[in-house]
C-alpha cells in the first residue's frame, strides 16, 4: 500500500487504539480499582474480614481472567449489543477490553496493596479512623506508586488485547497490522504498524514510570 | 486508671491453640508510668494491644477510665481509641504523607476542623520539637524524629492513655534516652497515663513507676521499679535486675584475688552513708573495691559494690555481718581461698 493511503487508514487506526484503550482502563480504574480494595480489605485480620466475600470475588476474577480473551470477546457479543447496541466498531470492542481489564486490575490492586505496611494499619486503626478514612488516607495513598504501575502493565496489556478486536470490527492499530501487515504480506504496513505500537507502548512504559516515580515518597 | 480483669488471648495458629496472654489481672494507676517487661513471646505485646482492641481478648474484661473497652465496637470504639494514643517500634506513619498530614490524620478522625488541626498540630510539633520538620516526609527524617512524629499523632487527640510497644527498641541509646526524656515530660505535664512494653529493663530503670514481669502469657512479678531491682524475687526478674546492675571484673583481677569477694547493694539511705569507711575503721580486715557504681532509680540512689576484704577469717565474718545488718545486700560470692 502506498504512503499516502496508508497515512489516514494509520491515522484512524491509531485513534481507535487510544479510544479503546483509554475507555477500557477508565473501566479498568472505576471497577477494578474498588474491586482490588475489596479483595484486600476482606482479607484475614483487616477491618472488613470476610472470607466468604473474599473467595467468591477471587473466583469471579479468576473466571474471566481464564477466558482467553478472543473467546471473551465473542462470548460477550449479547452483553455488548445490550450496552452500546452494536457489536462492531470501536466502542464495541471496548466493552470486552473493559470486561477483560477490570479483574487484571483488580489483582494488580490487591497485589500493590500487600505492600502497604500493617503496622501503618494498625496505628491508623489505633488513632480511631474509619474504614474509609484508612482506605483513602493509608491504603489508597500508600500504594499510589504501585497502583500507577501497575496501572501501566494494564494499558500495554490492553494495547495487545486491542489488536484482537479486528475480531468485531474494532479496528485500531493492531488490526491494521493483521488485515494489511499478515493477510496481505505488506511488509510496509506491517513495520510501519509494528514502529507505532513500539512507541505507543514506551511512551506508555516511560510515563507511567514517570508519574510513579514523582509521587512516591519513600 | 486502666483495670484489666482476667485477661485471656488464645490464637490459632495452624490449627492449634497458643495462649498469648493467661488469665492476667492488673490495675494501672491514673498518671502512672506502667511498665511491663518480659522477653520476646511472653505476650506483654499481646496484652497492651488488648488494651486499644486492635487484638480482641478472648475472654476477660479492661475497663478504660469507666468504660468497659471489651464491650465496644464500631463508632463507640474508634471515640474510645480517640482517648487511648499509642506508639509504635516501628513508628508506622504514612510514608505519603508530611508530618502535617501524619498528625493531621489523627484529628480528622476525632472529625475536628481545619482550623482546629491547624492549630493543634502546630503546638504538638512544637511539644515535641519539630516545627521546622512541618513539611517533610518520614522518610526525610531519622528515627528518634519519627518516633516524635509518633508521639505527636498519639497526643493529638488529649488522650487520657499513651500505650507504648517497644517504642525505643528500634533507637540508639542517645535518642532512646531522648525520647525517653520526653515520654517522662509528656507524663509529667500532661498527667497522662503511660503503659510501656520493652525488653530492657534499662527503660524500665530510666521512666517507669512500678513494673510487671510476663513469663509465657503470665505476670510473675509486680510491684515498684525500686522494689523490684533491690529484692528480686523471681528468677527472671533477678536476671532482668541482673543486666543493669552486673559487675564485670577482669579475668585477670579475679585470679589474683586471695580474699573473701562480696557483692554489696546499698539502698536508699544506706547508699548516702559512709558505711564501707565504718566498716574498714572497725573490724581488722583490708578491704580493696574492685568495682563499683550507683544507678538511680526514681531518683533514689541504689549502690553496687564489689569488694576483696581480706585477713583474719573471723574478722572477715564479723565485718560482713556488720554491713549485712546495716545494707541488708551483701552476698558472698566466693570465699578467701
Amino acid at each position: 500500500m502506498p504512503l499516502e493511503t496508508l497515512a489516514p487508514e494509520l491515522l484512524k487506526a491509531f485513534w481507535d487504539t487510544l479510544y479503546m484503550v483509554g475507555i477500557s482502563l477508565l473501566a479498568a480504574v472505576i471497577a477494578g480499582l474498588p474491586l482490588g480494595v475489596l479483595l484486600f480489605v476482606t482479607d484475614r485480620g483487616l477491618f472488613w474480614e470476610n472470607k466468604p466475600l473474599q473467595t467468591i470475588l477471587g473466583f469471579l476474577i479468576n473466571i474471566v481472567r481464564s477466558i482467553p480473551f478472543i473467546i471473551l470477546l465473542v462470548a460477550l457479543l449479547p452483553l455488548t449489543k445490550l450496552l452500546v447496541g452494536t457489536t462492531i466498531g470501536p466502542t464495541a470492542a471496548a466493552v470486552s477490553l473493559s470486561v477483560a481489564a477490570t479483574p487484571f486490575f483488580a489483582r494488580i490492586v490487591e497485589t500493590a496493596l500487600r505492600e502497604v505496611d500493617k503496622g501503618v494499619i494498625e496505628a491508623a486503626t489505633a488513632v480511631g479512623a474509619t474504614p474509609w478514612m484508612i482506605i483513602k488516607d493509608v491504603l489508597l495513598s500508600d500504594a499510589l506508586p504501585g497502583i500507577i504501575h501497575g496501572l501501566t502493565i494494564t494499558a500495554i496489556s490492553l494495547i495487545g488485547y486491542s489488536a484482537m478486536a479486528g475480531i468485531v470490527g474494532g479496528g485500531g492499530v493492531g488490526d491494521l497490522a493483521i488485515r494489511f501487515g499478515y493477510y496481505r504480506y505488506d511488509n510496509t504496513v506491517m513495520i510501519t504498524t509494528i514502529i507505532i505500537l513500539l512507541c505507543l507502548v514506551q511512551v506508555v512504559q516511560f510515563v507511567g514510570d514517570s508519574i510513579a516515580r514523582w509521587i512516591d515518597k519513600r | 486508671m486502666i483495670d484489666i480483669e482476667q485477661l485471656t488471648k488464645i490464637y490459632n495458629v495452624h490449627r492449634k491453640e497458643v495462649v498469648g496472654v493467661d488469665h492476667v489481672s492488673l490495675s494501672i494507676q491514673s498518671g502512672e508510668i506502667f511498665g511491663i517487661i518480659g522477653h520476646s513471646g511472653a505476650g506483654k505485646s499481646t496484652l497492651l494491644r488488648c488494651i486499644n482492641l486492635l487484638e480482641r481478648p478472648t475472654s476477660g474484661r479492661i475497663i478504660v477510665d469507666d468504660t468497659d473497652i471489651t464491650a465496644l465496637s464500631g463508632a463507640a470504639l474508634r471515640e474510645a481509641r480517640l482517648k487511648i494514643g499509642m506508639i509504635f517500634q516501628q513508628f508506622c506513619l504514612i510514608r505519603s504523607k508530611t508530618v502535617f498530614e501524619n498528625i493531621a490524620f489523627a484529628l480528622r478522625a476525632a472529625g475536628k476542623t481545619k482550623t482546629e488541626i491547624e492549630t493543634r498540630v502546630h503546638e504538638l510539633l512544637e511539644m515535641v520539637g519539630l516545627l521546622d520538620k512541618r513539611d517533610a516526609y518520614p522518610s526525610q527524617l531519622s528515627g528518634g524524629q519519627k518516633q516524635r512524629v509518633g508521639i505527636a499523632r498519639a497526643l493529638a487527640n488529649n488522650p487520657t492513655v499513651l500505650l507504648c510497644d517497644e517504642a525505643t527498641s528500634a533507637l540508639d541509646p542517645a535518642t532512646t534516652s531522648s525520647i525517653l526524656q520526653l515520654l517522662k515530660q509528656i507524663n509529667r505535664e500532661l498527667g497522662i497515663t503511660i503503659v510501656v512494653i520493652t525488653h530492657e529493663m534499662e527503660v524500665i530503670k530510666e521512666i517507669c513507676d512500678r513494673v510487671a514481669v510476663m513469663q509465657n502469657g503470665r505476670i510473675v512479678e509486680i510491684g515498684r521499679v525500686y522494689d523490684l531491682f533491690t529484692q528480686p524475687q523471681q528468677p527472671l526478674t533477678r536476671s532482668f535486675v541482673e543486666h543493669v546492675l552486673r559487675l564485670d571484673v577482669p579475668e585477670r583481677l579475679l585470679q589474683a584475688r586471695t580474699g573473701t569477694l562480696v557483692r554489696i547493694l546499698f539502698q536508699g539511705p544506706a547508699a548516702e552513708q559512709a558505711i564501707l569507711s565504718d566498716t574498714l575503721q572497725t573490724f581488722r580486715v583490708r578491704g580493696n573495691i574492685l568495682h563499683g557504681k550507683i544507678e538511680y532509680i526514681n531518683d533514689t540512689p541504689l549502690g553496687v559494690l564489689l569488694l576483696e576484704l581480706s585477713g583474719d577469717e573471723q574478722e572477715v565474718e564479723r565485718a560482713i555481718r556488720y554491713m549485712a545488718e546495716r545494707t541488708k545486700g551483701v552476698e558472698v560470692i566466693d570465699r578467701a581461698a
